[in-house]
């Protein structure tokens, strides 16, 4: 399973039932391995894998997922559509559909894109099986092993295994409050072009991004853009949460700067509907499309023409904005419930993102916190997160964390934050104990002293010279100037 | 023909690898003909075992409860016969530190060490203490959790300073740590099997690190990154004294049926020293002693089997 955005498995009735299956010994499984394809290499198991599939245990509270709460989609509504469905499109929605998408469905997306401010042609879309097929579709069609994609750091974690199946190599760009450093980034194209190497496409989630939560500031977006123009850059830019703002002016996506030159669009229905449906699309320039296509054909034929029925009828039927403002209510009520439980129950060497929008903030602890083992020593408290390293290619992002606040209830949330702030807080406190130096003061007098801390001892290296509200604030590292 | 059933999953970490050795063994059985239940070790274990009546427990659990005496302890509560070590050799096994004082009571090499509590630290002021080990063991140390059968949380310590972030990622897998001196050297697993004639040793395994970095406890033992040669490339005299540090470890601990004892091959003195042993190691397609048996010529199916006739042979302690 992705440690990303697939909910739990069938749980121990479905593991027992393949357990009793198995058929491997140790010979077949050369034989095998002789056959495997060398990109495979890349797709490999790690203990952090193992980790995360307990984290899937009913008993535990998963920070660790990017579900949208369905639950909010009222029943009746569902029944209500997908009977139309069936009276009135039968046969159709039972037929294979064209590769691009339906015409109509293409309306809906045209709509949903005009929302942001883009104004784009039903000629310029491809309909997906989900966004990601779309980061598939694009390394399918743009990269040849070896070649360099540029990404932020951290980036989506669903995007790893996809750029390691296609053998990329990946070149994460340091991020801050305003999203990715475009500064650095241009340094980095000028370094790969002194070494004779182009990147295929620039890879971004420029608005509440996954796993950051933050958002690229106004002036970084042109300049991004104007970069991709002058270099003759592809960007991939992906925005399933753009229209998931709770708070702030909308900013314009970069397709929207760009007009479709050089930036390939990613939309998604999963966050403003329902990830269930699994329909997302791209848009972008006709060459590319064109390619695009080809590649979905020979990956599915065409995206499920019963589920895109389902949201041409709801598009027709209801307003979509309703469901979207009910959703924004809900998530920026949990964004806040989250903020207000990490700011009692973190400790104040922790740091993490304020996100506009979105369903994740990003927390960055002490250096000397291992994420994947505090994992382990929360799953005993019945908590889970995303380590960090899960977000990078290079082991980097060991003391960081996701957390997802869209897919529990409130006090689902603060219980879990709580359990993990204790946990962190116990950590604190061991390595202050063991190299003598004193914690920061708690935010809260909730954590109880323990008899080391009484003693004097000098300040801690480790604390910050800032006081709680940069704490909140501070995400990554700052810009430089 | 048994009814058998075949204990997996549960709680621990080490849950993916246990389902794993457990669809193996669960296949063997079936393919000797017996009867099995797949019983996924939780809060029902013992009214699972009163409904199903099995003849024989196959524990092809890893871990926390499974491996460390826990479930054992209940099995022997119900009258449930069982594969492989009793309580008192899982405890031995799991917890690091009793392994080693065992082992250094008896007189068997195993790298110098301390250990300590959490508990220690936070209130016995043991972090004074750190510099004085720290003289002893010299430098690097590795740092690892007592109790932890993978490997997680071991991290190699290369001065001092590395020492108190080790010791925290430690602390996230069990209550007591570890500090042992780092032998550098070939790594080698010795299995060893129970018999109609008593224990003997398998065939060493060696486990030689891709690109030479013994320092990545993660990729030991992950397919890719990690090679395993078994028969190790030993000369004859080497490979018997590990084999015989392996079977004298097993009789110190207490051991039954089978276990797989980690060793390290000293570079310096040319000697075997014993790192931990595994009450329960892995029975996947990759893991070690089943490739042992099979090099010895005990197919995976007449392992299981051994083993099976070794639990119902065995009278209730």
């Amino acid at each position: 399973m992705t440690i990303d955005e697939t909910p739990r498995g069938s749980g121990s009735a479905g593991e027992s039932h393949r357990m009793a299956r198995s058929r491997t010994t140790a010979r077949d499984l050369e034989r095998y391995a002789g056959l495997f394809a060398r990109r495979t290499q890349g797709m490999k198991s790690s203990a952090m894998r193992d980790l995360m599939a307990i984290t899937a245990r009913p008993e535990v509270i998963s920070l660790a997922g990017g579900l949208p709460d369905t639950s909010t989609f009222p029943a009746e509504d569902l029944a209500a559509l997908m009977s139309r469905v069936a009276a009135d499109a039968s046969a159709r929605a039972l037929q294979y559909g064209p590769t691009e998408g339906m015409d109509e469905l293409k309306s809906c997306i045209v709509q949903v894109m005009a929302e942001e401010g883009m104004d784009v042609g039903a000629d310029d879309l491809l309909v997906t099986t989900g966004g990601q097929q779309v980061i598939d579709l694009v390394c399918k069609t743009l990269i040849d092993p070896g070649d360099v994609i540029v990404a932020e750091g951290p980036t989506y974690p669903g995007a790893v295994p996809t750029f390691g199946a296609y053998e990329a190599d990946v070149v994460q760009i340091e991020m801050d409050v305003d999203g990715m450093r475009v500064d650095l980034l241009e340094q980095m194209l000028d370094r790969l072009d002194r070494e004779g190497r182009t990147p295929k496409f620039i890879y971004t989630v420029p608005t509440f991004q996954n796993p950051a939560g933050v958002t690229m500031a106004p002036d970084r977006r042109h300049r991004l853009v104007r970069l991709a123009a002058e270099r003759e850059l592809l960007v991939l830019e992906d925005n399933p949460y753009g229209l998931l703002r709770y708070e702030g002016d909308p900013l314009p996506p970069l397709y929207a700067l760009d007009g479709g030159e050089y930036v390939i669009y990613l939309g998604t229905f999963s966050k403003i509907l329902s990830p269930g449906l699994r329909l997302g699309w791209a848009a972008a320039p006709r060459p590319v499309l064109e390619k695009l296509n080809l590649g979905k054909q020979g990956a599915d034929l065409c995206s499920s023409t019963f589920g895109q029925h389902f949201v041409i009828e709801y598009f027709a039927r209801r307003d979509w904005r309703d469901l979207l403002g009910s959703l924004r209510e809900l998530y920026r009520r949990r964004r806040d419930t989250m903020l207000d439980a990490l700011a009692e129950h973190f400790p104040r060497e922790a740091e993490w993102t304020r996100p506009a929008g979105g369903l994740f903030i990003w927390a960055t602890l002490p250096d000397y916190i291992d994420t994947t083992d505090l994992l382990a020593r929360a799953l005993r408290e019945h908590v889970a997160f995303v380590p960090g390293r899960a977000a990078f290619l290079d082991g980097r992002g060991a003391s960081a964390m996701r957390l997802n606040f869209s897919g529990v209830g409130d006090d689902g949330l603060r219980e879990g934050v709580a359990r993990i702030g204790k946990v962190i807080n116990e950590q604190v406190r061991l390595y202050s104990t063991l190299t003598a130096t004193a914690p920061a003061a708690p935010r809260q007098p909730a954590a109880p002293a323990s008899e080391t801390e009484a003693t004097p001892a000098p300040e801690s290296e480790a604390t910050p010279a800032a006081g709680p509200e940069a704490a909140r604030i501070v995400p990554l590292r700052r810009r430089a100037g | 023909m048994s009814r058998v059933a075949v204990l997996a999953g549960g709680q621990s970490l080490e849950r993916q690898v246990s389902l794993r050795s457990a669809a193996r063994v669960r296949d063997a059985l079936e393919r000797l003909g017996h009867d099995v239940i797949a019983i996924d070790v939780g809060p029902d274990l013992v009214d699972r075992l009163a409904e199903t009546h099995p003849d024989v427990a196959f524990v092809a659990l890893h871990g926390r409860d499974g491996e460390d005496g826990t479930v054992q302890e209940i099995l022997e509560l119900v009258g449930v016969p069982y594969t492989a070590s009793g309580p008192s050799a899982c405890m031995r096994c799991m917890d690091k530190v009793l392994t080693k004082h065992a082992l250094r009571d008896a007189g068997l090499p195993t790298p110098d060490f301390y250990a300590f509590s959490q508990t220690a630290f936070e209130s016995l002021g043991a972090a004074r203490a750190l510099p004085a080990i720290e003289e002893r063991l010299d430098f690097p140390v590795v740092v690892k959790p007592a109790a932890q059968g993978s490997a997680l949380g071991i991290r190699f310590a290369p001065t001092p300073a590395d020492v108190p972030a080790a010791i925290v990622a430690a602390f996230s897998y069990d209550t007591k740590v570890l500090l042992e001196r780092h032998v550098a050297g070939r790594e080698l697993a010795v299995s060893v099997l129970d018999g109609p004639a008593g224990p003997e040793a398998l065939p060493v395994v060696e486990a030689i690190p891709r690109g030479g970095d013994h320092y990545d406890f993660e990729a030991r033992y992950e397919i890719g990154r990690t090679d395993f040669v078994c028969p190790a490339a030993l000369d004859d005299e080497t490979a018997r004294r590990a084999q015989a540090l392996a079977l004298g470890a097993y009789r110190v601990l207490g051991c039954y049926g089978f276990a797989r004892v980690d060793l390290m091959l000293d570079s310096t003195s040319g000697e075997p020293t014993v790192l931990e042993a595994n009450a329960i190691p892995g029975l996947t397609e990759t893991s070690l002693l089943p490739q042992a048996a099979e090099a010895a010529g005990i197919s995976f199916a007449a392992f299981v089997e051994r083993v099976l006739d070794l639990a119902l042979a065995r009278t209730p302690a």
